[in-house]
C-alpha cells in the first residue's frame, strides 16, 4: 500500500479527534478526542519509519504512547477535581475566562 | 596655622558648610536651639580669622591665587573647574562678609532671643547655609561656580526673608525676591552660557587674559555683558527690578543687616567688579549701567525720604546706595565702587543693627512710635548717629572717602547726567538719614501714639540692650570710624582718576546742607513737613506709590502673565490632554466591543486555533 493511504487515514483519525474535541461537551469525551489526535499522529510516525526504512519513528512512537499514558491519568485527575469543585464535568459549565 | 593661603580660604569656605550640614542633618542639634547657634558662630568666627589671615597674605602678593579641581570632565579638557580665586578684591570681600555674618549672628542670638528654639536653629542653619554661599560667590574662580553659588544665596535670601512664613507678608515678601532676583538671574544664566559659546571658557583669569591678549571677539559681546548685567541688577536692586528689596525688610533685623544691605545685595557690583575688563570692551552696556545706577540712586533716595518706617528708610538708602556703586561700575571704575561697597557693608550693617536694637525695643517700625530715645538708650544712638554721619559722607567717616572717590569717578568717567542725580542724591541721603536721627533720638516722644499697645510699650521698659547686641553694634560702629578716620586723615590709595578740587567741598556742603535740613524740620520745626509735602505734592504722589512700578509688575502678572497661563492651561486641557482622551476612549470602547468574543469555552478557544492552523496552512501552500 503506498504511504498516502497511511498518511489519509492518519488524517481523517486526526481530524475525528479534532471533531470530537470542539463538539463533545464532556471533558472526558474531549480527553478521548485529544487520544484520537495523538494515536493519528502515532500512525504517522511508524508509517513514514516503514517508508524510510530506519527506527527512529518506532522508538518516537513509544514516547509517545507512554506520554499519551501519563497525560490521560492527569486529565482525568483534573476531571475529578474540576467535578469536586463545580459539580459537573460539562466543559460548558466551566467558563471562568468570559470576558 | 597654616600659611597657605588657598587651604585657608578653603577652611574659610567649608566650615560654615559643615556647620549648616551638622545643624541641618542633626534634628536634636537643631531643635535645642542654642548649641545649633554657637556651632555656628564657632564655625563662622573661626572662617573670619581665616579670613584675615587670607587676607594679610594675599595683600602681599601682587598676582591673584588661584587653585581648581577638574569638576566635569571633557573632551578637551575639564569642561568646568571648581576652586577658589584669592585676589585683594575677593579677600577684602571675605573679611566683609565673615565679619558682619559673626556679629550678627552673636547679635541674632539676643534679638531672636523669644523664638523657639527650633525656629532658633532653623535660622542658624539657613545663616550658615548663606554665609558658605556668599563665600562661595566671593571666591569662584570661574562663572559657573559663581552662578551656582549665586543661586544659592538666593534660596537663602528667600528662606529667611520667609523665616516667619505664618506672616503673610513675609511669605509674599520672600516670594516676590525670589521670584524678582530670578528675572535677572535668567539674564546671567543666559550670558555666562553665551560667553562660554565665545570664549570656551567659564575662567575668569583666562577670559581676563584673553581680553588684555585680544583674542576674544568683541563681536557679540554687548548682548553678553548685557545679560551679565541683568543678573546684577536684579541682585542689587537696581532700578526697575529694585522693587523687591524694601519688601525683603519683612524679615528678621538680623538678617536684613546681613544679606540685604552688607552682602548678598552687593553681589551684583562685585560680580561686574570680577568682569570688569569684559565691560571695558562693551562702552555702550557700561554707559547704561551708570545712567541706570545713577537713576536708581536718585529715585531710591526720593522714595527713603516718605517712608515712616525705620526699616523701609534703610532698605531705600540701600537701594540708592547700590546706585552709586553701580555708577562708578559704569562710569569705568571699579575700583571706587569697591571701595564704597566695603565701606557701605560696615556702616550699612551698623544701621540695621541699631534699627534693630530700636525695633526690639520698642516693638515697632514705625517711627511715630519712637521719639525721644537718645537718653533711653544712649549707646545705640551713639553708634547709629556714626552710621548716619558715615552714610552722609561727612569727613572723618567711612563714607566719606568712598563716596568722594564714586563722585570723582562718575565724573572722570563723563557720565555728566548720573553725576548729578548722585549729587542730590548725596543731599538726600543726609536728609532723610538725619530726618531718622532726629525722629527717632531725638524728637519729643510720643506719648499719644496710632499704636495704643505699642505706645505703651514704647515707654514701659528697655534701654540699652545687653551685651550680644551691643558689642556687634560698637565693633561696627568703631570700625566705621576707624576706617573713615584712616582713610581721611592718614592714607588712602590714590585713585586711577583725577577729580577736580571743587568735588570734595561741594558733596561735603551737600551733606551738611541736608542734615541741617532735616534739624530745622524735624527738629525745632522751623520749616513745617507739611509745607514740604505740599510743595513737593505732584511729585508726592508718585513717590508714595513707588513710580507705580508694583502695580505694573502687579498688572503684567495679573492680566498677561496669567492670562497667558490659562491660555497655556486651556490649551493643555482641551487640546493636548482632549487628543489623549479620545484616543483613550476609542481604546476603552474598542476593547469593551471585543471582550466578547471570549466565551470562556474551551470549545471555542479549541476551534479558534485549528481554524487560526488552517489559514496558516493554506497561506504557507500559498493558496490564500
Amino acid at each position: 500500500m503506498p504511504l498516502s493511504a497511511y498518511l489519509s487515514l492518519a488524517a481523517v483519525l486526526f481530524s475525528i479527534g479534532l471533531f470530537g474535541v470542539i463538539t463533545r461537551r464532556n471533558t472526558v469525551g474531549i480527553l478521548l478526542g485529544v487520544e484520537l489526535m495523538l494515536n493519528a499522529v502515532n500512525i504517522n510516525f511508524v508509517a513514514f519509519s516503514r517508508f524510510h526504512g530506519t527506527a527512529l519513528g518506532m522508538i518516537f512512537t513509544l514516547f509517545a504512547i507512554c506520554i499519551t499514558v501519563a497525560e490521560i491519568a492527569l486529565g482525568l485527575a483534573l476531571v475529578i477535581l474540576l467535578f469536586r469543585m463545580r459539580r459537573t464535568s460539562t466543559a460548558d459549565h466551566i467558563d471562568w475566562l468570559k470576558g | 596655622m597654616t600659611t597657605n593661603p588657598v587651604t585657608l580660604a578653603i577652611l574659610a569656605l567649608l566650615l560654615p558648610a559643615a556647620a549648616f550640614v551638622l545643624i541641618a542633618i542633626l534634628a536634636p542639634l537643631r531643635r535645642s536651639g542654642r548649641p545649633a547657634a554657637f556651632v555656628s558662630i564657632a564655625a563662622v568666627a573661626t572662617s573670619l580669622a581665616a579670613a584675615i589671615r587670607t587676607w594679610q597674605i594675599a595683600s602681599g602678593s601682587v598676582e591673584p591665587i588661584r587653585a581648581v579641581w577638574n569638576w566635569l570632565p571633557g573632551a578637551n579638557g575639564p569642561l568646568a573647574t571648581v576652586g577658589v580665586l584669592i585676589d585683594h578684591q575677593s579677600s577684602l570681600m571675605l573679611i566683609l562678609v565673615t565679619l558682619v555674618a559673626t556679629l550678627v549672628q552673636i547679635y541674632s542670638l539676643e534679638y531672636l532671643h523669644d523664638e523657639p528654639p527650633a525656629a532658633f536653629g532653623r535660622y542658624y542653619a539657613y545663616h550658615s547655609l548663606f554665609v558658605f554661599s556668599m563665600m562661595g560667590v566671593v571666591l569662584s574662580p570661574n562663572l559657573l561656580q559663581l552662578f551656582i553659588c549665586w543661586e544659592l544665596v538666593g534660596v537663602c535670601s528667600y528662606l529667611l526673608i520667609g523665616f516667619w512664613y505664618r506672616k503673610p507678608e513675609a511669605a509674599r515678601a520672600a516670594l516676590k525676591a525670589f521670584w524678582t532676583t530670578k528675572a535677572g538671574d535668567v539674564g546671567l544664566l543666559i550670558g555666562i552660557v553665551l560667553l562660554y559659546r565665545l570664549a570656551g571658557t567659564w575662567d575668569i583669569l583666562e577670559l581676563e587674559h584673553m581680553v588684555k591678549g585680544g583674542t576674544l571677539a568683541t563681536a557679540g559681546l554687548g548682548v553678553i555683558t548685557f545679560c551679565l548685567y541683568l543678573g546684577a541688577m536684579g541682585k542689587s536692586a537696581q532700578f526697575p527690578l529694585h522693587v523687591w528689596l524694601p519688601d525683603a525688610m519683612e524679615g528678621p533685623t538680623p538678617v536684613s543687616a546681613l544679606i540685604h544691605a552688607a552682602t548678598m545685595v552687593t553681589a551684583g557690583v562685585y560680580l561686574l567688579v570680577r568682569t570688569e575688563f569684559l565691560f571695558h570692551e562693551t562702552p555702550q552696556v557700561l554707559l547704561l549701567v551708570g545712567w541706570i545706577g545713577g537713576i536708581t540712586a536718585l529715585l531710591a533716595a526720593i522714595m527713603a525720604c516718605v517712608q515712616t518706617d525705620i526699616k523701609k528708610v534703610l532698605a531705600y538708602s540701600t537701594v540708592s546706595q547700590l546706585g552709586y556703586m553701580m555708577t562708578a561700575v559704569g562710569a569705568g571704575f571699579a575700583g571706587a565702587g569697591f571701595l564704597h561697597l566695603l565701606t557701605h557693608g560696615v556702616f550699612k550693617a551698623l544701621l540695621f543693627l541699631g534699627a534693630g536694637a530700636v525695633i526690639h525695643a520698642v516693638h515697632s517700625n514705625e517711627m511715630h512710635d519712637m521719639g525721644g530715645l537718645f537718653k533711653r538708650m544712649p549707646q545705640v544712638a551713639t553708634v547709629f548717629i556714626i552710621g548716619t554721619l558715615s552714610l552722609a559722607g561727612v569727613p572723618a567717616f567711612a563714607g566719606f572717602i568712598s563716596k568722594e572717590e564714586v563722585l570723582g569717578a562718575t565724573l572722570a568717567g563723563g557720565l555728566t547726567g548720573p553725576f548729578v542725580m548722585l549729587l542730590i542724591g548725596a543731599f538726600l541721603t543726609a536728609f532723610y538719614m538725619s530726618k531718622v536721627v532726629f525722629l527717632v533720638f531725638f524728637s519729643e516722644p510720643k506719648t499719644h501714639g496710632h499704636h495704643a499697645g505699642h505706645a505703651h510699650s514704647a515707654h514701659g521698659h528697655g534701654g540699652d540692650p545687653g551685651i550680644a547686641m551691643s558689642l556687634p553694634l560698637w565693633i561696627l560702629g568703631l570700625a566705621a570710624m576707624a576706617i573713615g578716620v584712616y582713610s581721611t586723615f592718614f592714607h588712602h590709595a590714590a585713585p586711577e582718576f583725577t577729580s577736580p578740587g571743587w568735588l570734595t567741598p561741594v558733596a561735603v556742603a551737600l551733606g551738611l546742607a541736608g542734615i541741617g535740613g532735616a534739624y530745622l524740620t524735624y527738629q525745632t520745626h522751623t520749616i513745617s513737613a507739611d509745607t514740604l509735602a505740599s510743595v513737593f505734592a505732584p511729585i508726592r504722589v508718585a513717590v508714595v506709590n513707588k513710580f507705580w512700578l508694583d502695580d505694573l509688575y502687579l498688572f503684567i502678572y495679573r492680566h498677561i502673565l496669567l492670562a497667558f497661563a490659562r491660555l497655556i492651561g486651556w490649551t493643555d486641557r482641551y487640546i493636548v490632554d482632549g487628543v489623549l482622551n479620545v484616543i483613550s476612549a476609542w481604546t476603552l470602547d474598542g476593547g469593551d466591543a471585543l471582550r466578547r468574543i471570549q466565551t470562556g469555552r474551551v470549545g471555542d478557544y479549541i476551534f479558534a486555533v485549528a481554524a487560526g492552523l488552517l489559514v496558516l496552512m493554506l497561506w504557507m501552500r500559498g493558496t490564500l
